[in-house]
């Protein structure tokens, strides 16, 4: 009897260690998969159509091993509450999770993600800086699904050839005197539009923010002040309207649209919706899109996109793993150009004539993700951005000197580093 | 949570019975309040007391990477209050009161011009009663929405007022926004239960003091006022309460950039956003604490001072 016992408990721990362990492995390798349906945590699909994509494709070819979309509200933050609390529940609710770019290293360093089998997402047929963006301390910890890129939309009605340096631009700015618009505009309320604007001034003037995961702070650089001083000045000398510090991606685009403004730094979304005629938009056709301009040539924007992780909780990690083999394949992100109108992931999708014809920007959208730069990394990335908007929203009011704020702000980001 | 409440709600049925037989005496009836009271204290631990408890002792924990750390006694209120956390709570603090103290002044003001027009008997009367009430009735996100759209650069409140003002750009012009806002949805609310204090007074009082040549202003000063303070000291510290943890607002309006960071703005971002929980709870204890002196001071001195006030004046009459 005693020694059943023992043989018992014996069997018991270790499948409770077996259990465990399984977190630490990649995804996909280890036991069996329970049975039922893999749950797909998501933002709200506006589109309507992503959960047709899957029944057409994988549903009916895995009718015992079926993806479902759990829909979250459209707020991001509010998605990321979502998927934080099942997390820390440690919940087995949601197997598939949608994260923003930026979540990706929380959720890897916080042991909430597992870590992908390298070999089912080959690395060069990802675009590079998209592929960086899953990467945690040396592993793919996501699969690459959609991203996104800012690029620069000029009137070629008035500019003969869109600028490519910052200095070639705010030359350009006497066309917009002239015909009374403003000239250059891009996203800088504070909040994590901020972020991603002042990273791309800094990046493409060659310095960086943080490095090595979150864990170095570089941002006090010379090439840093460089590029926060290119939207500072823009602010002192009038390149960029007054009324931008309150601009979001919205109201940029609306003074766009209403032909005010001459150059918009704006992400892939607005060209369909300046090129919808009707009596929002008063630059059908009249407009391009050219990469962003840097210091002395092209700039690098900074990615936006989501990539797919599966939960360290889930229960179904095997048929995940495969879904997303299958889902980031070629024919499937071309699917996912199409229909869902998402910047794809894979280079060779970008050459694609069907695709190019549903987005006319796509040639230049690989151009520009192919020089981007992923946004700070950081398992503290609230933290990081926060620090980061306030710093910059000091700068561009003139609150704080540049030097100032960058100082500042490696200080802020060394503490945050620092944090247990 | 809810298996506590069931014991305790099935019982009720014994004492009213007793209640019958005994024929009400004190005792008994007293014990009845019990009875009846006992489901909703246990109703209201559960949902008030047990999170603030909660939040108490979480407090009391020190955050890390993945979860909650050790034990830290004080530690993250002594880090709100003097430590790395000062530099935002005590701005978050002040500005807090700053939008108490602006807002529920100019919301005092105008509900009680708001309640006194809606008191007179006028053609017409009943449409404006329930005009007025039409911005406490739009939930506070849309309000927010629509102050947004109306406050931008090229909005309409630039457009009709001749300005060039970027309302959420820069640190005033936000907290008037803010301000503007919360004035505009909550007079009508003030108006109301001012509305409800006017209509106990009787006609006969003005009456009489317009036959003694009270003016216009002296019959406002000597009774509408003596006589309102009840309702006024009630509506003035719903909305205390209310704008101390004033969230919704500011979030939409500003995001708390330009110095509009309140206390509960601060809450959030450390739960929600950081996942400090440890931290956040002690933010929040913090503010559940000022709320709950504020609410306390102002009853203590100025509700006690209602019931000595009141009882001379009914003498008089």
């Amino acid at each position: 009897m005693r020694r059943t016992a023992w043989a018992a408990a014996v069997v018991a721990v270790g499948v409770i260690a077996a259990g465990c362990s399984s977190g630490t492995k990649t995804a996909g390798s280890g036991g069996k998969d329970a049975a039922g349906t893999i749950m797909f945590a998501t933002g709200k699909d506006t589109s309507g159509k992503l959960q047709k994509l899957i029944d057409a494709g994988w549903n009916s070819k895995h009718p015992s091993q079926k993806v479902k979309l759990i829909e979250l509200p459209e707020d991001a933050e509010a998605q990321r509450s979502a998927m934080v609390q099942n997390a820390q529940a440690k919940s087995d609710r949601y197997d598939l999770l949608n994260l923003d770019v930026i979540w990706t290293s929380e959720f890897a360093g916080k042991k909430w993600a597992l870590p992908l089998n390298e070999a089912d997402f080959p690395k060069d047929q990802f675009l590079g800086p998209v592929y960086d963006t899953a990467i945690y301390n040396g592993k793919l910890y996501a699969a690459p699904w959609a991203s996104d890129g800012g690029m620069l939309y000029y009137r070629k009605d008035l500019v003969p050839a869109p600028p490519k340096t910052w200095a070639e631009m705010i030359k350009d700015c006497a066309i917009a005197k002239k015909n009374n618009m403003d000239c250059y505009a891009g996203q800088f309320k504070q909040y994590e539009g901020l972020t991603v604007n002042a990273s791309e001034a800094i990046n493409s003037a060659g310095g960086d923010i943080l490095k090595n995961d979150g864990k170095d702070v570089v941002v006090n650089s010379p090439e840093a002040k460089k590029g926060l001083q290119f939207l500072v000045d823009g602010f002192k000398q009038g390149y960029i309207p007054k009324a931008a510090i309150t601009y979001d991606e919205e109201p940029g685009r609306r003074s766009f649209q209403a032909g005010k403004l001459l150059f918009m730094r704006q992400w892939p979304y607005a060209y369909g919706l300046g090129n919808t005629a009707g009596p929002d938009s008063k630059i059908v056709g009249k407009f391009a899109v050219a990469p962003l301009p840097g210091p002395d040539g092209p700039g690098a924007t900074t990615l936006g996109g989501h990539n797919l992780a599966i939960s360290a909780f889930s229960k179904r990690p095997k048929g995940a793993a495969a879904f997303l083999k299958y889902w980031t394949s070629a024919e499937n992100e071309k699917q996912v150009a199409i229909q869902l109108s998402f910047a794809p992931v894979l280079a060779a999708t970008y050459d694609d004539p069907a695709v190019i014809k549903a987005a006319p920007y796509i040639p230049v959208l690989k151009e520009a993700i192919t020089k981007a730069k992923a946004r700070p990394k950081s398992v503290f990335y609230p933290d990081v951005t926060k620090a980061i908007e306030e710093n910059v929203y000091a700068a561009l009011q003139g609150k704080k000197t540049v030097d100032q704020a960058l100082s500042d702000l490696a200080k802020k980001l060394e503490e945050i580093a620092k944090q247990k | 949570m809810t298996s506590s409440t069931l014991p305790a709600t099935t019982p009720t049925r014994s004492p009213a019975r007793r209640l019958r037989r005994a024929g009400g005496s004190g005792r008994s009836e007293s014990r009845l309040a019990t009875w009846l009271i006992l489901p909703t204290a246990v109703f209201l631990l559960s949902v008030v007391g047990f999170p603030v408890v909660k939040a108490l002792y979480l407090s009391l924990f020190e955050d890390r990477f993945a979860g909650a750390g050790p034990f830290t006694g004080l530690g993250n209120y002594a880090k709100a209050l003097t430590g790395d956390g000062s530099a935002d709570f005590w701005p978050a603090f002040i500005v807090t009161n700053v939008f108490t103290g602006i807002s529920v002044t100019f919301e005092l003001a105008i509900g009680m011009m708001m309640a006194l027009i809606m008191n007179r008997a006028f053609k017409g009367r009943a449409l404006v009663r329930t005009s007025v009430l039409v911005p406490w009735a739009i939930p506070t996100a849309v309000t927010a929405k629509l102050w947004l759209w109306m406050m931008q650069p090229d909005g309409i409140v630039n457009a009709v007022t001749g300005q060039k003002i970027i309302w959420t750009g820069s640190e005033w012009p936000s907290k008037w926004a803010i301000i503007v806002a919360d004035t505009w949805k909550t007079a009508p609310f003030i108006a109301l239960l001012l509305l409800a204090g006017l209509q106990i007074i009787p006609g006969d009082v003005y009456e009489a003091a317009r036959v003694d040549g009270a003016t216009a202003w002296q019959r406002f000063t000597r009774i509408t006022l003596p006589l309102l303070k009840p309702a006024i000291l009630v509506a003035v510290l719903f909305r205390l309460l209310d704008v101390l943890r004033i969230y919704d607002l500011p979030a939409l309006l500003t995001r708390g950039s330009n110095d509009t960071k309140t206390l509960s703005m601060l809450v959030v971002e450390q739960v929600q956003g950081s996942t400090k929980y440890g931290y956040g709870s002690a933010l929040s204890t913090l503010t559940f604490l000022y709320i709950f002196v504020v609410a306390f001071a102002f009853v203590k001195l100025l509700g006690a001072n209602v019931v000595a006030t009141q009882a001379p004046k009914e003498v008089k009459k």
